[in-house]
């Protein structure tokens, strides 16, 4: 809920009547005004710069040059895979994340608390450490690496590594958001329907799935920036075979390394630009959906 | 809840099952080595000082957009959320770019004699670049719904707007504070992407420690990445225990102003 504005000024009223000596309202003023520019200022040093940093040194160079960077066939490469991946990761945990929320929201069973704390666990756990649990699995010296190796599958260091990785970085975004939602929503709905001889499925389709569309497409938003963006976990696991394992993030700093400035931060500035659109597609949500701002910032 | 183990109980607990293989001995020569020792007292200590960077300039942050009008705020409240929506990677090469010294800030702040990038400092920069969402996103919504009668009465009885925010508004926060420090914290314990490109990862000095368990396992010294990873878990598990022991009690003291 935002407070309109009359209420904020609101605030200040009795203030002003009892602060003593000088003009009141002019102490306010100022405190008002050096909270809004400490602000103001943190947010430019620490959010704008660093976003406009990436825009410019990406076209430092000129158009040619960055259209150039963004065409390469590694470039494409990997802008292909990333893509692949979010494409899998994404949509499992998308019904993870449905399959998990209904269960937590409309039965009741033991230890539902100690499931949503696990499923909060990924939030805590450094995307180092989650890849080089995959490693410890499915590695060469791993659990399954020998039997892997026998069957010539490939895991880590290859794309179902990757996959993984991604799932589990990106496994809590949907559920977390669904919950409150869910919770709020009740069961009521989905009683009627059932009563009236809906079948479960029909129940979901046409009952559950209308009522909860916002917030599974907020889960959707979040969960694919970081499917997309995810770099720590992945790059453990990938093995950084160019045109093969690379995602953007990973090519990325591939290119920063080898002091391809402006190449790095044209794939970066692509990067950006995704992280804009989520933005203002979250906006946009939260601005016609008001309750799932309070969804969003549960802890 | 197949899926769940498989993709998140399964790995984990292969990490700690993993790390038996050592035998308590040798794991403790590993975690104690000074070059383990030094990445992990930078890891926790630059998340612990960015988490308070974090948590200070968050609440001013989430105050301002909370109680004060101003043109540009909402497009400002959407931008908070750019650390949770820009890949690390990106941030880590943008912060860079800016700080190195002839980059944009770098350039201002290398004549003070503040070096920033590829220093010690230059990790704290990026981890409060990550935390800063976690600390406005969790004390918004408690602001919005502080009661305004509250602060009225407060500033009737002739406190002073300071007197009123440190008294009255501040316990009422707490929770949520700590909360927002804890997200912050632990995010910035694991954080890898947007740290490794500003730190300058020389050994003993700026190397983090998710970089160590990278470089041991580069070197395949599987079961050394492992103890390390296994020491990182530990830690930052006993110290949000810590810190949701102290957020209960906070909530219980102040349960009453909420």
């Amino acid at each position: 809920m935002n407070a309109p504005p009359e209420v904020a000024a609101g605030y200040e009223l009795p203030t002003l009547r009892t602060m003593s000596g000088g003009d009141p309202r002019r102490g306010v003023r100022w405190g008002r005004l050096v909270l809004i520019a400490v602000a103001l200022a943190f947010l430019t040093a620490f959010l704008l710069l660093p976003l406009l940093v990436v825009f410019t040194q990406a076209l430092s160079k000129g158009v040619a040059s960055y259209l150039a960077a963004i065409s390469d066939p590694m470039a494409w490469a990997s802008i292909k895979l990333t893509l692949w991946v979010a494409g899998i990761a994404v949509p499992m945990n998308m019904v993870f994340g449905i399959a998990a929320a209904w269960a937590i929201t409309k039965f009741e069973f033991r230890g539902k608390s100690t499931l949503i704390t696990l499923i909060d666990l990924p939030f805590a756990v450094s995307p180092v450490i989650a890849g080089l649990a995959y490693i410890l699995i499915f590695g060469a010296h791993g659990w399954f690496g020998p039997w892997l190796q026998a069957h010539d599958i490939r895991v880590v260091f290859a794309v179902p590594g990757i996959v993984l990785a991604t799932l589990f970085v990106t496994f809590p975004f949907v559920a977390r958001e669904l919950i409150p939602v869910m919770q709020t929503l009740g069961r009521d709905d989905e009683e009627t329907a059932l009563s009236l001889g809906a079948s479960g499925w029909q129940t979901f389709w046409h009952v559950t799935l209308p009522n909860i569309r916002w917030g599974l497409l907020y889960g959707v938003l979040l969960c694919n920036a970081r499917a997309m963006g995810e770099f720590g976990a992945v790059s453990v696991v990938s093995g950084h075979i160019r045109g093969l394992t690379n995602t953007m993030p990973l090519h990325v700093e591939i290119l920063y390394n080898e002091y391809n400035y402006a190449a790095a931060f044209a794939v970066a500035s692509l990067l950006a630009l995704l992280a804009l659109l989520t933005l203002a597609a979250k906006s946009i949500l939260e601005w016609r959906q008001p309750e799932l701002r309070a969804g969003g910032r549960r802890t | 809840m197949v899926y769940l183990s498989l993709v998140v109980l399964i790995p984990l607990s292969a990490t700690f099952i993993r790390s038996l293989d050592l035998g308590i001995g040798h794991f403790w020569t590993v975690v104690t080595a000074p070059r383990v020792v030094a990445s992990l007292r930078l890891s926790f200590g630059a998340a612990l000082l960015a988490a308070c960077v974090s948590a200070l300039f968050g609440l001013i942050i989430a105050w301002v957009l909370v109680r004060y009008a101003f043109p540009g705020r909402r497009l400002i409240d959407a931008m908070i959320d750019l650390p949770f929506a820009l890949p690390t990677a990106v941030a880590g090469i943008a912060l860079t770019a800016l700080y190195t010294p002839n980059g944009w800030l770098g350039r201002v702040l290398g004549p003070l004699g503040i070096e920033v990038a590829f220093k010690p400092l230059g990790v704290v920069v990026a981890l409060i670049f990550i935390g800063l969402p976690f600390v406005v996103r969790t004390l918004q919504p408690v602001l919005e719904e502080l009661d305004a009668e509250v602060e009225q009465a407060a500033a009737t009885l002739g406190a002073s707007e300071w007197q009123t925010f440190v008294r009255v508004i501040l316990p009422a926060l707490w929770p949520a504070l700590l909360t927002g420090f804890a997200l912050a914290f632990a995010r910035a314990v694991g954080e890898y992407g947007s740290v490794i490109f500003i730190a300058g990862n020389m050994p003993m000095r700026s190397e983090i420690a998710p970089l160590l368990i990278i470089t041991r396992l580069e070197q395949y010294d599987y079961a050394g990445a492992t103890a390390i990873a296994v020491v990182m878990l530990v830690l930052s598990f006993a110290l949000m225990l810590a810190i949701n022991a102290l957020q209960s009690w906070a909530l219980t003291r102040h349960g009453g102003q909420r």
